[in-house]
């Protein structure tokens, strides 16, 4: 499956306080990162809806990243602890939807640590580039797309 | 709508791997937007001249900016567009230059990115909506959270400025730590002659209502509008009708019942005690866990003897709650307890200094109480174990500090100075004595220090040996200390009659309660963490929430001082202000979809959520739906996405727009 010029589409979903932060801080710093992810900034990673990961999936990523502050760093003081409550179950329906474990990631980052991010990043996109690109929903896509000339 | 997209080259930080050029082009071609142009610097007055033209021309609805990250030039960019006549949230940043110019080298594959934020941003801002800040009332009321030296700087200052502090202190007295030393470097001020009077003023002034031996038991809401509760432990005795005559701590027929805290455990005190003579306010109280009237219900000595009926055996423990605007945390520190490994941590302790088994091995505080004038020896140079004077005293430095190994990473700043000090008392006190120092480094950073340590060495002849020691054992009545000197090259064998530890400052044990009550970080030592440790050292990531003193981090009278002012002033700027704007990114409820079910209430870190009554013509209650108090949301969204119905929404960050950027994508 894995194609050398497969370049994977990895959409992010960051909390502003650390993770956003910490990017800015990636970027400050000029610490290179491979050009894969798209960085989707929410307030905290409780705000992130499991639904969202599927639509990324859905939309055509390749791989999603969740990423937020460190348990107890948390600005909003209990908003990664939901997020990761919800990552429990989320992963265990997975499988329903579709998805390989493999594809979705979460990561701790704090604002101070833009090393870490970029390797959290290119971690990420190394990895689901070996997967190869994620054709799950687009043959469903495929195979409900209406027809061009039906006008809706 | 119609949308405005500018990109900036930010001179060359952008324009070096992004084709800026491009990415307007592309942008021009999105759905929804009719404007499109790049420029040098967007941020720059003429930059900005241009966004306010386009809109005002093209009469655009909404703007998205090309440029730096929203942390950096959203407000400049949001100002702007109000300049303009339209809705200051009306604005998205899209991120192109720490997240996409500086990370990247390869021109077309930045270039393409850029397209893609800034497409993600177009799509996002179709579903802003207009937002007006909020604006809450401000309480200007201050709480000080611990009365030592930093506590009563802030809490005199905003009292001074006109403003009413309430200050909380745990112990019977306010005073703290500085109250016990003997004097201070590098003036060698006596400590109590200068702290006296401003505990004095404290208790005499007027905005100010002190609460000692209390305790914040509860913090709600939010900045300019907290309700605190603090707890008021029972003294005993009846603070209106007590005198401070003394009487009943006289007759207090169990003497030496306990160890004298404030002694440092170096004398003992009945169980009705004054915690030290000049103790503000000067009230008794009873130590329950040794009297014997709570043993036996007998003895009743100190009941006896009151002439103004004020002992209560029966006090509880009472709970005041207080409006407050503004919090300042000076809970200061504590000293590591050398011979116990302390709970949960990793450090290992030094029990091969015999601290806790030798009586004549001390802490730094022992050793102040013992200089000190008003202490256990009235100033006499004493050892504990005989009384007698020692002829030769070791100084340890960095006992706990600076050591990954044993004890804490961090270094204690104080001790350096606190140790030259100690030998210099010493010898002024003992003129045949010796006195030797064992440090890693001399760290005298500060106005007049490094003079100081010179002082030491060079006028009154201690002697610094640069090493460790490794042990301490007792032989013929005498401490022999093994250590290193490095700089000879040898080992140094020393028979002292005393051995002073300079111990580490730590953090108090409650610390970390306490911040998680106020919603504070702390690092993994405890100490409270400010919000930026350059720019912003003294305030913290809860709003109105400020930071004095040694809870912070290790540090020396003057700049706890300054910092309790510094805090003390972030306070007052808050009560500048009659009305408190704040971001009016915050959840709303939709009652008509709302099932009523308030998961949203139980993932509220804030509660934040109430209970709503929804009514009908006849006033019958239909349905409960829940409602956001915007004083308190936030705006995190975990209620949100925790919502089934979809019935909650974060404005600014709403379904639709998270969807819609998402969809935007690939």
């Amino acid at each position: 499956m894995a194609n050398e010029n497969f370049e994977p589409k990895i959409t992010c979903f960051v909390c502003n306080w650390c993770t956003y932060t910490g990017a800015d801080l990636a970027g400050t710093s000029r610490l290179k990162q491979q050009p894969n992810a798209r960085l989707i900034r929410v307030p905290c990673t409780g705000r992130i809806d499991p639904v969202f990961l599927i639509k990324a999936f859905e939309t055509g990523a390749d791989g999603v990243l969740v990423s937020g502050c460190h348990p107890a760093d948390c600005h909003y003081n209990t908003g990664n602890y939901h997020a990761r409550r919800r990552w429990i179950f989320f992963r265990e329906l997975l499988n329903t939807v579709g998805i390989p474990e493999s594809r979705v990631h979460f990561s701790w980052v704090s604002a101070s640590e833009g090393k870490k991010w970029v390797d959290v990043v290119n971690g990420v996109i190394d990895k689901v580039r070996q997967e190869g690109p994620f054709e799950g929903y687009k043959k469903i896509n495929n195979e409900f797309a209406l027809p061009e000339e039906v006008e809706v | 709508m119609k949308i405005g997209v500018f990109i900036c080259y930010c001179g060359e930080n952008i324009g070096r791997t992004v084709d800026c050029a491009a990415v307007a082009q592309a942008a021009a071609k999105f759905p929804g937007v009719i404007h499109s142009e790049d420029y040098k610097y967007m941020c720059s007055d003429p930059g900005q001249n241009l966004i306010k033209q386009a809109i005002r021309e093209k009469q655009l609805d909404a703007i998205v900016v090309g440029s730096c990250s929203p942390h950096m030039h959203e407000k400049t960019f949001r100002k702007a567009a109000a300049g303009a006549g339209i809705n200051p949230y009306m604005v998205e940043i899209a991120n192109l230059r720490e997240h996409c110019s500086w990370i990247h080298d390869d021109i077309p594959s930045a270039t393409k990115k850029a397209i893609e934020l800034t497409r993600i941003a177009v799509e996002k801002v179709k579903y802003n909506e207009p937002l007006i800040p909020i604006r809450v009332p401000v309480t200007k009321r201050a709480l000080v959270i611990g009365g030592g030296i930093s506590g009563i700087q802030a809490a005199l200052d905003i009292a001074n400025a006109g403003f009413e502090v309430v200050l909380v202190e745990k112990e019977p007295s306010i005073g703290g730590h500085m109250s016990q030393l003997s004097e201070t470097f590098p003036t060698l001020d006596c400590s109590q002659c200068i702290l006296t009077p401003r505990m004095v003023e404290v208790y005499q002034h007027p905005k100010i209502k002190l609460l000692t031996y209390s305790e914040v038991e509860n913090v709600e809401g939010f900045i300019g509008n907290f309700k605190v509760t603090i707890r008021k432990k029972a003294r005993g005795v009846k603070e209106d009708l007590c005198t401070g005559c003394g009487l009943c701590v006289q007759k207090c027929p169990i003497r030496k019942v306990a160890k004298n805290e404030f002694e440092e455990g170096l004398a003992n005190r009945p169980a009705m005690y004054v915690p030290f003579p000049q103790a503000v306010p000067n009230l008794p109280v009873i130590d329950r866990s040794v009297c014997t009237y709570y043993k036996s219900g007998k003895c009743q000595m100190c009941k006896k003897v009151c002439g103004r009926d004020a002992v209560d055996f029966e006090q509880q423990d009472s709970f005041v709650t207080e409006d407050i605007g503004s919090i300042i945390v000076a809970t200061g520190y504590k000293l590591y307890t050398i011979d116990k490994k302390p709970e949960n941590s990793p450090i290992q302790g030094y029990g091969e200094y015999g601290y806790g088994k030798y009586t004549d091995v001390i802490n730094g505080l022992q050793f102040e109480r013992i200089a000190s004038a008003s202490g256990p020896t009235s100033g006499e140079i004493l050892r504990p174990s005989d009384s007698k004077v020692p002829k030769k005293v070791v100084f340890i430095q960095c006992v706990g500090s600076r050591d990954e190994a044993k004890g804490f990473t961090y270094c204690s700043k104080i001790c350096c100075m606190y140790t030259a000090k100690h030998a210099m008392l010493y010898k002024h006190k003992v003129h045949d004595g010796e006195a030797y120092v064992f440090y890693m480094d001399i760290r005298a950073g500060g106005k007049m220090y490094e003079e100081f340590v010179r002082r030491a060495i060079e006028e009154d002849d201690v002697k610094y040996i640069r090493g460790r020691v490794s042990k301490i054992y007792e032989e013929d009545g005498k401490y022999i200390v093994k250590g290193e000197d490095t700089i000879a090259g040898m080992q140094v064998i020393i028979d002292a009659d005393m051995v002073v530890l300079a111990t580490a400052m730590v953090a108090q044990p409650e610390a970390p309660k306490l911040a998680q009550l106020l919603g504070v970080p702390y690092d993994k030592y405890g100490f409270l963490a400010e919000v930026h440790p350059k720019l912003r050292p003294v305030e913290t990531s809860s709003g109105g929430i400020f930071l004095a003193g040694a809870c912070h981090s290790p540090r020396d009278i003057p700049e706890s001082v300054a910092m309790a002012s510094a805090a003390a002033a972030k306070a007052l700027v808050l009560f500048g202000s009659d009305m408190l704007e704040r971001e009016p990114v915050i959840a709303k409820v939709n009652a008509g979809t709302c099932a009523g079910c308030f998961y949203c209430q139980k993932v509220c870190a804030y509660n934040a959520i109430e209970q709503k009554e929804i009514k009908n013509r006849a006033g019958e209650v239909i349905k409960v739906v829940a409602y956001v108090n915007e004083g308190l949301c936030q705006g995190c969204g975990t209620c949100n996405a925790t919502c089934p119905s979809k019935s909650v929404e974060l404005v600014g960050f709403k379904d639709e727009q998270i969807f819609n950027e998402i969809c935007a994508l690939y």
